[in-house]
Protein backbone atom coordinates (compact mmCIF):
# COMPACT_ATOMS: atom_id res chain seq x y z
CA UNK A 1 0.00 0.00 0.00
CA UNK A 2 1.38 3.35 -1.26
CA UNK A 3 1.98 5.85 1.54
CA UNK A 4 0.38 8.30 -0.66
CA UNK A 5 -3.01 8.38 -0.55
CA UNK A 6 -5.02 9.11 -4.06
CA UNK A 7 -5.96 13.01 -4.21
CA UNK A 8 -10.27 11.95 -3.76
CA UNK A 9 -9.17 9.91 -0.65
CA UNK A 10 -8.57 10.49 2.95
CA UNK A 11 -8.04 7.90 5.84
CA UNK A 12 -10.60 7.10 8.24
CA UNK A 13 -9.15 5.88 11.60
CA UNK A 14 -10.59 3.76 14.05
CA UNK A 15 -9.24 2.64 16.63
CA UNK A 16 -5.26 2.70 18.07
CA UNK A 17 -4.12 -0.76 19.53
CA UNK A 18 -0.87 -2.63 20.60
CA UNK A 19 -2.02 -6.17 19.84
CA UNK A 20 -2.38 -7.56 16.30
CA UNK A 21 -5.53 -7.08 14.96
CA UNK A 22 -7.53 -10.16 13.58
CA UNK A 23 -9.24 -10.66 10.19
CA UNK A 24 -8.77 -6.40 9.52
CA UNK A 25 -8.95 -7.75 5.66
CA UNK A 26 -12.67 -9.20 5.94
CA UNK A 27 -13.98 -6.57 7.95
CA UNK A 28 -16.38 -3.89 5.74
CA UNK A 29 -15.49 0.12 7.00
CA UNK A 30 -17.37 2.84 7.00
CA UNK A 31 -18.49 4.19 3.62
CA UNK A 32 -18.32 0.55 2.86
CA UNK A 33 -14.57 0.37 2.19
CA UNK A 34 -11.93 -2.10 3.09
CA UNK A 35 -10.05 -1.85 6.42
CA UNK A 36 -6.35 -1.83 6.91
CA UNK A 37 -3.72 -1.02 9.07
CA UNK A 38 -1.40 1.43 9.57
CA UNK A 39 1.95 0.87 11.65
CA UNK A 40 4.19 2.96 13.88
CA UNK A 41 6.03 3.27 16.96
CA UNK A 42 5.29 -0.44 17.98
CA UNK A 43 1.27 0.56 17.65
CA UNK A 44 -1.20 0.06 14.89
CA UNK A 45 -4.11 2.14 14.21
CA UNK A 46 -6.92 0.35 12.48
CA UNK A 47 -7.97 2.37 9.59
CA UNK A 48 -9.54 2.69 6.45
CA UNK A 49 -9.51 4.96 3.29
CA UNK A 50 -13.29 6.93 2.97
CA UNK A 51 -13.95 9.76 -0.25
CA UNK A 52 -13.58 12.80 0.54
CA UNK A 53 -16.00 13.85 -1.52
CA UNK A 54 -18.60 12.20 1.52
CA UNK A 55 -15.93 12.73 4.80
CA UNK A 56 -14.16 15.79 3.53
CA UNK A 57 -14.87 18.80 6.44
CA UNK A 58 -17.91 20.61 4.68
CA UNK A 59 -19.47 17.28 3.34
CA UNK A 60 -19.12 15.55 6.34
CA UNK A 61 -20.67 18.92 7.91
CA UNK A 62 -23.73 18.19 6.36
CA UNK A 63 -24.04 14.69 6.51
CA UNK A 64 -23.66 14.72 10.57
CA UNK A 65 -27.23 16.18 10.46
CA UNK A 66 -28.58 13.20 8.43
CA UNK A 67 -29.53 10.73 10.87
CA UNK A 68 -29.43 7.76 8.47
CA UNK A 69 -26.22 8.73 7.14
CA UNK A 70 -25.16 9.43 11.21
CA UNK A 71 -26.58 6.08 12.31
CA UNK A 72 -25.26 3.91 9.29
CA UNK A 73 -21.90 5.40 9.73
CA UNK A 74 -21.65 5.28 13.81
CA UNK A 75 -22.72 1.34 13.62
CA UNK A 76 -19.76 0.88 10.92
CA UNK A 77 -16.91 2.80 12.99
CA UNK A 78 -18.67 0.79 15.99
CA UNK A 79 -18.52 -3.03 14.12
CA UNK A 80 -14.75 -1.91 13.14
CA UNK A 81 -13.70 -1.20 16.71
CA UNK A 82 -15.55 -4.44 18.13
CA UNK A 83 -14.61 -6.66 16.15
CA UNK A 84 -11.12 -5.33 17.11
CA UNK A 85 -11.81 -5.42 20.20
CA UNK A 86 -12.16 -8.69 20.40
CA UNK A 87 -9.18 -9.64 20.10
CA UNK A 88 -6.93 -7.11 21.76
CA UNK A 89 -7.19 -4.14 24.03
CA UNK A 90 -8.39 -1.04 21.74
CA UNK A 91 -8.70 2.62 21.90
CA UNK A 92 -10.89 4.12 20.33
CA UNK A 93 -11.12 7.30 18.18
CA UNK A 94 -14.23 9.64 18.58
CA UNK A 95 -16.58 9.25 15.39
CA UNK A 96 -15.34 11.29 12.16
CA UNK A 97 -11.25 10.97 13.43
CA UNK A 98 -9.92 11.98 9.81
CA UNK A 99 -6.58 12.21 7.96
CA UNK A 100 -5.45 13.21 4.67
CA UNK A 101 -2.53 10.82 4.53
CA UNK A 102 -1.26 7.50 6.01
CA UNK A 103 1.93 9.64 7.00
CA UNK A 104 -0.25 11.57 8.99
CA UNK A 105 -1.99 8.69 11.06
CA UNK A 106 1.90 7.61 11.33
CA UNK A 107 2.49 10.71 12.92
CA UNK A 108 0.41 10.39 15.28
CA UNK A 109 1.07 7.07 16.76
CA UNK A 110 4.83 8.48 17.34
CA UNK A 111 3.68 11.37 18.84
CA UNK A 112 1.45 9.96 21.06
CA UNK A 113 3.20 6.73 21.71
CA UNK A 114 3.20 6.85 25.40
CA UNK A 115 -0.47 8.83 25.91
CA UNK A 116 -1.52 5.26 24.16
CA UNK A 117 0.57 3.32 25.92
CA UNK A 118 -0.52 4.30 28.68
CA UNK A 119 -4.46 4.02 28.01
CA UNK A 120 -3.91 0.75 26.17
CA UNK A 121 -2.33 -0.78 29.90
CA UNK A 122 -4.82 0.67 31.56
CA UNK A 123 -7.36 -0.90 29.41
CA UNK A 124 -6.15 -4.30 29.69
CA UNK A 125 -8.64 -7.02 30.89
CA UNK A 126 -11.49 -4.68 31.73
CA UNK A 127 -14.66 -3.73 29.43
CA UNK A 128 -17.15 -0.99 29.73
CA UNK A 129 -20.73 -1.72 30.68
CA UNK A 130 -23.29 0.54 30.42
CA UNK A 131 -26.16 1.20 33.27
CA UNK A 132 -29.64 3.60 32.78
CA UNK A 133 -31.98 3.76 35.24
CA UNK A 134 -35.66 4.97 34.39
CA UNK A 135 -37.97 5.96 37.15
CA UNK A 136 -40.46 3.09 37.56
CA UNK A 137 -43.69 3.59 35.70
CA UNK A 138 -46.32 3.93 38.28
CA UNK A 139 -48.16 1.02 40.01
CA UNK A 140 -50.78 -0.62 38.01
CA UNK A 141 -54.08 0.94 38.82
CA UNK A 142 -56.21 -1.75 41.18
CA UNK A 143 -60.20 -2.34 40.87
CA UNK A 144 -60.96 0.54 43.08
CA UNK A 145 -58.40 2.86 41.78
CA UNK A 146 -60.57 2.11 38.31
CA UNK A 147 -63.53 1.74 39.66
CA UNK A 148 -63.15 5.23 40.75
CA UNK A 149 -62.35 6.40 37.21
CA UNK A 150 -65.00 4.93 35.65
CA UNK A 151 -66.81 7.81 37.87
CA UNK A 152 -65.23 11.27 36.37
CA UNK A 153 -66.33 13.48 39.05
CA UNK A 154 -65.84 11.53 42.37
CA UNK A 155 -64.79 14.28 44.84
CA UNK A 156 -61.90 12.77 46.37
CA UNK A 157 -59.98 9.27 45.72
CA UNK A 158 -61.68 8.11 48.89
CA UNK A 159 -64.76 8.08 47.15
CA UNK A 160 -63.79 4.60 45.64
CA UNK A 161 -65.28 2.52 48.45
CA UNK A 162 -68.93 4.58 47.30
CA UNK A 163 -68.38 3.23 43.80
CA UNK A 164 -69.68 -0.49 44.12
CA UNK A 165 -72.98 0.87 45.55
CA UNK A 166 -73.03 3.49 42.95
CA UNK A 167 -73.02 0.67 40.08
CA UNK A 168 -75.56 -1.06 42.59
CA UNK A 169 -77.93 2.15 42.31
CA UNK A 170 -77.70 1.52 38.71
CA UNK A 171 -76.39 5.25 38.03
CA UNK A 172 -74.58 6.77 34.85
CA UNK A 173 -71.66 7.93 36.06
CA UNK A 174 -72.39 11.50 34.38
CA UNK A 175 -75.79 11.73 36.61
CA UNK A 176 -73.47 10.64 39.57
CA UNK A 177 -70.87 13.51 38.89
CA UNK A 178 -73.92 16.11 38.99
CA UNK A 179 -75.15 14.84 41.71
CA UNK A 180 -71.58 15.00 43.40
CA UNK A 181 -72.00 18.00 45.53
CA UNK A 182 -69.70 20.17 46.47
CA UNK A 183 -67.04 19.88 43.75
CA UNK A 184 -68.03 19.96 39.62
CA UNK A 185 -66.20 18.29 37.36
CA UNK A 186 -63.84 20.71 36.52
CA UNK A 187 -63.09 20.90 40.27
CA UNK A 188 -62.48 17.05 40.62
CA UNK A 189 -60.17 16.90 37.86
CA UNK A 190 -57.92 19.23 38.67
CA UNK A 191 -57.89 17.55 42.34
CA UNK A 192 -57.36 14.90 41.20
CA UNK A 193 -54.70 15.95 38.38
CA UNK A 194 -52.61 17.77 41.04
CA UNK A 195 -52.80 14.09 43.47
CA UNK A 196 -51.23 12.81 40.36
CA UNK A 197 -48.75 15.34 40.14
CA UNK A 198 -47.71 15.68 43.96
CA UNK A 199 -47.17 11.60 43.11
CA UNK A 200 -44.92 11.68 40.09
CA UNK A 201 -43.17 14.27 41.77
CA UNK A 202 -42.23 12.30 44.55
CA UNK A 203 -41.69 9.29 42.53
CA UNK A 204 -38.79 11.23 40.47
CA UNK A 205 -37.33 12.01 44.01
CA UNK A 206 -37.10 8.67 45.20
CA UNK A 207 -36.13 7.06 41.92
CA UNK A 208 -33.51 9.78 42.17
CA UNK A 209 -32.03 8.65 45.03
CA UNK A 210 -32.49 4.80 44.17
CA UNK A 211 -30.28 6.02 41.17
CA UNK A 212 -27.67 7.82 43.16
CA UNK A 213 -27.61 4.63 45.82
CA UNK A 214 -27.07 2.51 42.30
CA UNK A 215 -24.23 4.72 40.87
CA UNK A 216 -22.09 3.71 44.31
CA UNK A 217 -23.11 0.49 44.66
CA UNK A 218 -21.58 0.00 40.96
CA UNK A 219 -18.87 2.30 41.63
CA UNK A 220 -17.23 0.19 44.02
CA UNK A 221 -17.24 -2.96 41.35
CA UNK A 222 -16.11 -1.02 38.88
CA UNK A 223 -11.97 0.87 38.12
CA UNK A 224 -14.02 4.00 37.10
CA UNK A 225 -17.11 5.12 35.92
CA UNK A 226 -18.64 7.90 33.63
CA UNK A 227 -22.08 9.56 33.53
CA UNK A 228 -23.71 10.88 30.78
CA UNK A 229 -26.30 13.47 30.52
CA UNK A 230 -29.37 11.38 31.17
CA UNK A 231 -31.31 10.82 27.26
CA UNK A 232 -34.38 12.66 26.62
CA UNK A 233 -37.59 10.94 26.32
CA UNK A 234 -38.04 11.86 23.03
CA UNK A 235 -35.83 9.78 22.41
CA UNK A 236 -35.45 6.55 25.05
CA UNK A 237 -39.03 6.44 23.85
CA UNK A 238 -39.91 5.44 27.72
CA UNK A 239 -42.53 6.76 29.49
CA UNK A 240 -40.66 7.68 32.71
CA UNK A 241 -37.65 9.91 32.50
CA UNK A 242 -34.44 8.59 32.73
CA UNK A 243 -32.31 9.28 36.23
CA UNK A 244 -28.73 7.51 35.42
CA UNK A 245 -27.01 7.49 32.29
CA UNK A 246 -23.22 5.53 33.27
CA UNK A 247 -20.98 3.71 32.17
CA UNK A 248 -18.38 1.56 34.14
CA UNK A 249 -15.06 0.29 33.38
CA UNK A 250 -14.66 -3.08 34.83
CA UNK A 251 -12.27 -6.40 34.72
CA UNK A 252 -13.01 -8.65 32.90
CA UNK A 253 -13.23 -11.18 36.30
CA UNK A 254 -15.55 -8.92 38.26
CA UNK A 255 -17.50 -8.81 34.78
CA UNK A 256 -20.25 -12.02 36.70
CA UNK A 257 -20.15 -10.06 39.80
CA UNK A 258 -20.97 -7.06 38.47
CA UNK A 259 -23.36 -7.90 36.29
CA UNK A 260 -25.14 -10.05 39.17
CA UNK A 261 -24.90 -6.58 41.04
CA UNK A 262 -27.45 -4.81 38.64
CA UNK A 263 -29.79 -7.68 38.96
CA UNK A 264 -29.87 -7.62 42.48
CA UNK A 265 -30.33 -3.69 42.35
CA UNK A 266 -32.79 -4.00 40.16
CA UNK A 267 -34.75 -5.83 42.72
CA UNK A 268 -33.67 -4.00 45.90
CA UNK A 269 -34.82 -0.63 43.75
CA UNK A 270 -37.84 -0.82 43.35
CA UNK A 271 -38.39 3.05 42.14
CA UNK A 272 -35.96 2.50 39.35
CA UNK A 273 -35.92 0.09 36.07
CA UNK A 274 -32.16 -0.70 35.43
CA UNK A 275 -30.88 -1.77 31.94
CA UNK A 276 -27.54 -2.77 31.42
CA UNK A 277 -25.85 -2.70 28.11
CA UNK A 278 -21.91 -4.27 26.99
CA UNK A 279 -19.84 -4.79 27.51
CA UNK A 280 -18.90 -2.11 24.91
CA UNK A 281 -15.28 -1.25 23.85
CA UNK A 282 -14.36 1.32 26.71
CA UNK A 283 -15.26 4.18 24.68
CA UNK A 284 -15.89 6.26 28.25
CA UNK A 285 -12.77 5.66 29.42
CA UNK A 286 -10.25 6.69 26.90
CA UNK A 287 -10.14 10.63 27.09
CA UNK A 288 -9.50 13.81 29.61
CA UNK A 289 -13.54 13.79 29.80
CA UNK A 290 -13.98 10.73 31.55
CA UNK A 291 -14.79 12.41 35.15
CA UNK A 292 -13.92 10.15 37.92
CA UNK A 293 -11.38 8.00 38.62
CA UNK A 294 -12.49 6.33 41.63
CA UNK A 295 -16.09 5.67 40.10
CA UNK A 296 -17.51 8.71 41.94
CA UNK A 297 -20.10 11.26 41.55
CA UNK A 298 -18.98 14.05 40.17
CA UNK B 1 -30.86 -1.74 -1.56
CA UNK B 2 -34.10 -1.84 -0.10
CA UNK B 3 -36.83 -4.25 0.23
CA UNK B 4 -40.23 -3.79 0.11
CA UNK B 5 -41.82 -2.15 3.48
CA UNK B 6 -38.20 -1.85 4.58
CA UNK B 7 -37.78 1.56 6.78
CA UNK B 8 -36.65 3.79 3.91
CA UNK B 9 -34.88 7.70 4.16
CA UNK B 10 -38.15 9.25 4.94
CA UNK B 11 -38.70 8.57 8.32
CA UNK B 12 -42.53 8.81 7.96
CA UNK B 13 -44.20 5.95 9.48
CA UNK B 14 -43.86 4.80 12.97
CA UNK B 15 -42.59 1.61 13.70
CA UNK B 16 -42.07 0.28 16.87
CA UNK B 17 -39.17 -1.92 15.41
CA UNK B 18 -37.79 0.68 13.81
CA UNK B 19 -38.21 2.88 17.20
CA UNK B 20 -36.02 -0.08 18.89
CA UNK B 21 -33.13 0.38 16.50
CA UNK B 22 -33.13 4.12 17.44
CA UNK B 23 -32.98 3.81 20.60
CA UNK B 24 -29.96 1.99 20.80
CA UNK B 25 -28.54 4.07 18.19
CA UNK B 26 -28.85 6.91 20.90
CA UNK B 27 -26.52 4.50 23.15
CA UNK B 28 -24.27 3.66 20.69
CA UNK B 29 -23.99 8.02 19.84
CA UNK B 30 -23.88 9.13 23.82
CA UNK B 31 -20.04 6.61 23.06
CA UNK B 32 -18.74 6.99 19.79
CA UNK B 33 -19.38 11.20 19.68
CA UNK B 34 -18.81 11.99 23.30
CA UNK B 35 -16.42 9.28 23.97
CA UNK B 36 -13.20 7.93 22.11
CA UNK B 37 -9.84 9.95 21.85
CA UNK B 38 -10.01 13.25 20.37
CA UNK B 39 -7.40 14.28 18.21
CA UNK B 40 -7.45 17.93 17.83
CA UNK B 41 -4.94 20.17 15.93
CA UNK B 42 -4.04 20.36 12.31
CA UNK B 43 -3.09 16.71 11.49
CA UNK B 44 -6.87 15.69 11.35
CA UNK B 45 -8.65 17.07 8.25
CA UNK B 46 -11.90 17.84 10.04
CA UNK B 47 -14.08 18.64 12.95
CA UNK B 48 -12.16 19.71 15.33
CA UNK B 49 -14.26 22.57 15.65
CA UNK B 50 -17.72 21.13 14.89
CA UNK B 51 -19.86 20.19 18.21
CA UNK B 52 -20.27 16.95 17.11
CA UNK B 53 -23.01 15.64 20.15
CA UNK B 54 -24.47 19.21 19.22
CA UNK B 55 -24.84 18.34 15.89
CA UNK B 56 -25.67 14.91 15.93
CA UNK B 57 -28.62 15.41 18.45
CA UNK B 58 -30.20 17.87 16.65
CA UNK B 59 -30.41 15.43 13.85
CA UNK B 60 -31.99 12.86 16.29
CA UNK B 61 -34.43 15.25 17.80
CA UNK B 62 -35.45 16.31 14.29
CA UNK B 63 -35.80 12.88 12.91
CA UNK B 64 -37.54 11.96 15.97
CA UNK B 65 -39.65 14.09 16.33
CA UNK B 66 -41.05 13.55 12.82
CA UNK B 67 -41.16 10.23 13.70
CA UNK B 68 -44.27 10.61 16.57
CA UNK B 69 -45.45 14.04 14.67
CA UNK B 70 -48.91 12.43 13.84
CA UNK B 71 -51.00 13.88 16.61
CA UNK B 72 -52.01 11.30 19.21
CA UNK B 73 -55.34 12.29 21.10
CA UNK B 74 -54.58 9.79 24.37
CA UNK B 75 -50.61 11.35 24.91
CA UNK B 76 -52.55 14.73 25.04
CA UNK B 77 -55.12 13.94 27.23
CA UNK B 78 -53.12 12.73 29.89
CA UNK B 79 -50.16 15.26 29.64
Amino acid sequence: VSAVTAENLCVWVYAVTDGEPGASADMIGVGGGPVRVIRAARLTAVAGDVSLAEFGEAPLRRNLEDLDWLAQTARAHHAVIETVAKGCPVVPMRLATVFASDSGVAGLLRDRAEDFRRVLARLRGRSEWGVKAYAARPADPGPAAQAGQAAPASPVDSASPAAPAARGEGAVPGEEGARAGSLGPGAAYLQRRRAQLAANHDARREAVASAQAVHAELGRLAVAARLYPPQAPDLTGQPTPMVLNAAYLVAEERAEEFTAAVTNLTAAHPSVELTLTGPWPAYSFVGESEVSPEGTVR
Amino acid sequence: VTSPGAPGGSGRTYDPAIRGERIALVDLLDRVLAGGVVISGDITLSIAEVDLVTVSLRALVTSVTALTEAPDPAREQSS
